[in-house]
């Protein structure tokens, strides 16, 4: 399991480290906000937040190029952020407003971004792998360049999809790199009650890919080993597994009442926060001051403020559209 | 002061109930803290507060079952005044869900279809209305529909039937009608030549036979409904039970009353042909009878099929006019009868009940006598007659 | 030619005329299709562009969808409609409603070639007709080429739509000769066609019952009943207007649907007549549909189970006994 260790030198450069920190934070005050206004009904439907796993999210998506493709699950308001749609088109979206990423036609589970090509967001478990083949597919026969970063969580790894997808990818030697964040629960089931073998960086092997498993709360851990992976698809060898290795400190979902875990080990997690564990060793390397973390706090605060009263401001879809962009000619 | 409420805590929760709450009144509490649990449908779920600062008052107390939304406490936000409760930045006072669109859904793409109604003549009548239409004579091709795009429908066909002319039969093969048209021309110039007329007319409020007929049609099924014709045509059978010298002929100089009543009922035919074939024993006949001979009656007279005897037996003749008509009909008696009834199209026209002005449905009867069998007087009184008759429709 | 070397011949055309498009499916390389009809074209066309896939329909389904929002045309086949409930999620919660839940950003030009239906004592596993399934989803369309120019021609217009098209090939008519213009091209995929004119009965069908259909026309004709014969071809989005003027002028219908009764595609059709056509109905519009059954094996209870042309027959004749 690759880890980064504490050497002298910060192994990471200042202005790098506060990116990240601040992406995280970010995403992290993000999902509080979403959680505070689902309560009061602005968000309908279904939730399901991303608190504790930024690291993963962040982390990952920095071995990915704007070129690049992106397929995340329903638990995407991570990798949208961090891939670069604003809070705004997000919480616009949840608030199913005309101004949102998909039109309000997706809300907090279908995020889709053409230009920062975002691919969504997936209901279905699984859902979203045969896609990424598809894409990658497609670039490998159009010889473009890119490669297709391919999120999903442990309960993916169940189903059939992902055998599929892992076999087809590995036989077509397609540039997919296959992303489980692997937060031990698939909804209310932990993993070793439905898992005959739970090492899942270990079910790559048997499709032929290469595949690895790190820590997820350590964001450059997590980042350099997504590097490595990114690295050896574009060098055109076939697919690669990264298990990342993290922890959702919140429920399933806003429904959830969270029955199936106890709360001593929600707290064991917790003191792995990985916005803290960064921010410790940041300050231990003189990288983050007061005064950062403070101006840092107060801009996301600003940005994310701003995001809601978008959202609340934009109009509604018109109901008259309901039927547009089901078929029919494409503008160009 | 913030307001503390029922959150939503899942897609389909509708209320929440206070299990416990983990602060009282007076307690610091900070952002992110649990601060009760609430009971939903499907579990139990601990709730944050997104405020810091100090409760001020609980509003719901544990066990109450409250709608999401409701407000269950007050907080005073930190750095901010005790006040009282002023709709607060973070939790909106009232969280009023930004305008939804009111749920219209938009009509889909009408679907481009070939003209309706088939074929050029076809027309558009509901197959209940058309099955109607054959059993009461009705023509559907005379009606006009109010069903959607001008359909016939049941309705249309019910209110067309109402009228004792019904609607012209298929016209007679051409020679036929002109050669009708030459016997009734003779007819009528003879009658108006030998019978000198006299007409008497009587305004008679149908409300009763109208209420009446309402509530005795809804213990009927369709086919067995009553139309007020004849009610109205009972109502000239009994009258002439008292006026005896108005059911029969005149022959060869002297009146010859008949013993029995027949009511012959004018049918206009199509092209202009005109017959009158008899009711036999209208008097006798229960309403129910009646409707069912009507029926016949007007069914054969469109097919010709009528019998010599219904052709030649009526003892006085009944004519009306249809939706389409006038209020009063004045006719030439049909030789060697003594009188004709007329009826006109009912109307709703102002009437004096009790001192007040009411609107009320009213025909105008009339008969056309012939002063050699009778005179005005006792025309007269024997519209007199039908009328009180038609105050009691339940009677006939 | 036969109606498979017609479909044949038309991903020939596409293949040499863009490069973006290829075919993926079972054994339709190598083996040369299950039936045969991608016979020859991984020799000529190599195997990246004629695509032998696993037996995971549901990652080659969805890899379909993939290919096509990354810029490629690809052509799907699933081996048959039986099979394709493994890949139904990719086509009901991707292919259908990507368009629709990005907010318009995202289409998805894929083709997908299914075979369907049964008559050939394969037993109720592979004896499906699902196309009024399929029929019933937006965001898709779905064909039933049921002529061997229609083999052709659907194929080419199918490629050129923005959006995922479903083509639906009764096994049955594979080997069905007919005349082919290969220079005639696309042909129309919005219109039902007349396929024989009549003036006594309108008898409605699609696919594999075309051709029972147009058996029971000519029986009628013997029996002074004017039959006239419509081919649906599309079976999403339906051509209501051609099945209601045709309705309008005989004033009785038959649809003849190898789909199960309950919930089938000929429910749909009939509910369109009534609402479009109520004023010239002279009877209530008949069905014949398969029975209520697993499709069984042994040809007399197979053959029970199908519509039959008797069928047909007997379904006219209750409704016009005046003729005879």
């Amino acid at each position: 399991m690759a880890t980064s260790t504490m050497a002298e030198r910060p192994p990471v450069e200042r202005e790098h480290a506060l990116f990240l920190l601040r992406e995280m934070l970010r995403i992290r005050r993000f999902e509080e906000k979403a959680a505070e206004v689902y309560t009061q009904q602005k968000i309908h439907g279904f939730l399901h937040l991303y608190i504790g796993e930024e690291a993963t999210g962040v982390g990952a998506m920095q071995a990915f190029t704007a070129d690049d493709n992106i397929v995340a699950t329903y638990r995407e308001h991570g990798q949208a952020l961090a891939r670069g749609i604003t809070a705004k088109s997000l919480m616009a979206e949840m608030y199913g407003k005309a101004t949102g990423c998909s039109h309000g036609h997706g809300g907090s589970m279908h995020f889709f971004d053409k230009r920062l090509r975002f691919y969504g967001g997936y209901a279905i478990v699984g859902g979203g792998l045969p896609i990424a083949v598809g894409l990658a597919l497609a670039d490998k026969l159009q010889n473009h360049k890119r490669i297709t970063a391919c999120y999903f969580g442990d309960g993916a790894v169940a189903e059939g999809e992902f055998h599929e997808s892992l076999n087809l990818a590995s036989l077509w030697k397609l540039p997919v790199v296959f992303l489980c964040e692997n937060n031990l629960y698939a909804m209310g089931t932990a993993l070793e009650r439905y898992q005959a073998r739970t090492d899942i960086s270990a079910k790559a092997a048997p499709y032929g890919l290469p595949s690895n498993a790190v820590d997820g709360m350590d964001i450059l851990a997590v980042e350099q080993a997504a590097r490595q992976a990114a690295e050896y698809v574009r060098g055109g060898n076939g697919p690669f597994l990264l298990e990342l290795r993290t922890y959702r400190f919140r429920a399933h979902s806003m429904a959830d009442p969270d029955l199936y875990r106890t709360k001593e080990e929600i707290e064991q997690w917790k003191k792995r926060d990985p916005i803290g564990l960064f921010e410790a060793r940041l300050r231990e390397w003189g990288l983050l001051s007061d005064s950062d973390r403070a101006q840092m706090e107060a801009d996301v605060a600003a940005e994310i403020e701003e995001a809601c009263a978008f959202a609340d401001n934009s109009p509604p879809e018109p109901v008259d559209d309901l039927l547009k962009d089901v078929e029919g000619p494409v503008e160009s | 002061m913030t307001e503390f409420r029922m959150p939503q805590l899942g897609a389909d929760m509708t209320a929440g109930k206070v299990i416990v709450w983990h602060k009282k009144a007076g307690d610091r509490v900070e952002r992110g803290q649990i601060i009760a649990d609430v009971e939903t449908d499907k579990a139990d779920i601990e709730v944050e507060v997104f405020t810091t600062g100090v409760i001020e008052k609980i509003l719901v107390e544990p066990g109450q079952r409250v709608p999401v939304g409701t407000v269950l406490a007050i907080i005073r936000e930190e750095g901010k005044p005790s006040a009282a409760v002023a709709p607060s930045e973070e939790i909106p006072a009232a969280p009023v869900p930004a305008a939804a669109p009111k749920l219209v859904v938009p009509r889909p793409a009408p679907v481009p279809v070939a003209a309706r109604a088939g074929e050029a003549g076809r027309v558009a009548a509901s197959p209940a209305a058309r099955k109607l239409a054959e059993e009461l004579g009705v023509d559907v091709a005379t009606l006009t529909g109010t069903g959607p795009g001008g359909r016939i429908t049941l309705e249309d066909v019910q209110r067309a039937a109402q009228t004792l002319t019904t609607a012209p039969a298929a016209a007679p093969e051409p020679d036929r009608a002109a050669r009708m048209r030459q016997a009734i021309a003779t007819s009528m110039a003879r009658s108006k030549r030998e019978i000198p007329h006299y007409y008497v007319s009587q305004t008679v409020d149908m409300s009763r036979v109208m209420a009446w007929l309402t509530e005795e049609n809804l213990r009927r099924s369709v086919e067995e409904r009553l139309l007020y014709g004849v009610v109205l045509l009972k109502a000239v059978a009994l009258a002439l039970r008292e006026f005896p010298e108005l059911n029969g002929f005149w022959i060869e100089g002297k009146g010859a009353p008949s013993a029995d009543i027949h009511v012959g009922v004018a049918i206009s035919l199509r092209g202009g042909g005109l017959v009158a074939p008899a009711l036999h024993h209208t008097d006798r006949q229960s309403l129910g009878e009646l409707m069912k001979s009507f029926r016949d009656l007007v069914q054969r007279a469109r097919a010709g099929t009528l019998r010599s005897s219904e052709v030649s037996e009526p003892t006085i003749t009944v004519t009306s006019l249809g939706d389409q008509g006038v209020e009063a009909v004045f006719g030439i008696i049909y030789p060697p009868q003594v009188a004709l009834v007329g009826f006109g199209k009912m109307v709703k026209r102002p009437w004096v009940a009790d001192g007040q002005i009411v609107a009320r449905p009213l025909i105008t009867a009339t008969l056309s006598g012939d002063h050699r069998a009778t005179d005005g007087h006792r025309g007269g009184l024997f519209l007199t007659a039908l009328d009180r008759l038609l105050q009691q429709p339940e009677k006939l | 030619m036969t109606y498979r070397e017609a479909v044949r011949a038309a991903l020939r055309r596409a293949l040499n005329s863009d490069p973006r498009v290829f075919l993926m499916g079972e054994d339709v390389g190598r083996y040369g299709g299950a039936f045969a009809v991608s016979l020859h074209l991984l020799a000529e066309f190599g195997p990246e562009r004629i695509r032998d896939a696993p037996l995971s329909e549901s990652a080659f389904v969805g890899a379909g969808i993939g290919a096509a929002l990354g810029g490629m045309r690809p052509i799907v086949e699933i081996m048959t409609v039986n099979f394709s409930m493994l890949a139904m999620d990719q086509i009901l919660n991707n292919a259908a409603t990507l368009r629709h839940m990005s907010g318009g950003q995202f289409n998805v030009p894929m083709v997908v070639r299914i075979a369907t239906g049964g008559g050939r004592q394969l037993a109720a596993q592979h004896s499906h007709s699902l196309e009024g399934w399929y029929a019933h989803i937006p965001g898709i369309k779905v064909l039933a080429p049921a002529t061997v120019p229609d083999a052709y021609g659907m194929l080419l217009t199918a490629l050129q739509e923005p959006d995922p098209v479903f083509l639906f090939e009764h096994a049955t008519l594979y080997p069905v000769a007919g005349e082919v213009d290969e220079s005639a091209g696309p042909a129309d995929i919005t219109h039902a066609a007349v396929r024989r004119p009549g003036t006594d009965v309108s008898l409605i069908a699609y696919g594999g019952t075309l051709g029972k259909a147009q058996q029971a026309a000519q029986l009628l004709a013997e029996k002074g009943v004017d039959a006239e014969v419509i081919d649906l071809r599309v079976l999403r989005p339906l051509d209501t207007a051609t099945i209601v003027s045709s309705v309008a002028k005989t004033h009785r219908a038959v649809i003849v649907d190898e789909g199960w009764r309950t919930g089938s595609l000929a429910a749909e059709v009939s509910a369109r007549i009534m609402e479009n056509a109520f004023d010239s109905l002279d009877a209530p519009v008949a069905r014949v549909c398969s029975a209520e059954v697993p499709i069984p094996y042994a040809k007399h209870l197979e053959d029970a189970a199908l519509p039959s042309v008797d069928g047909i027959l007997n379904a006219v004749l209750q409704l016009a006994p005046h003729h005879d």
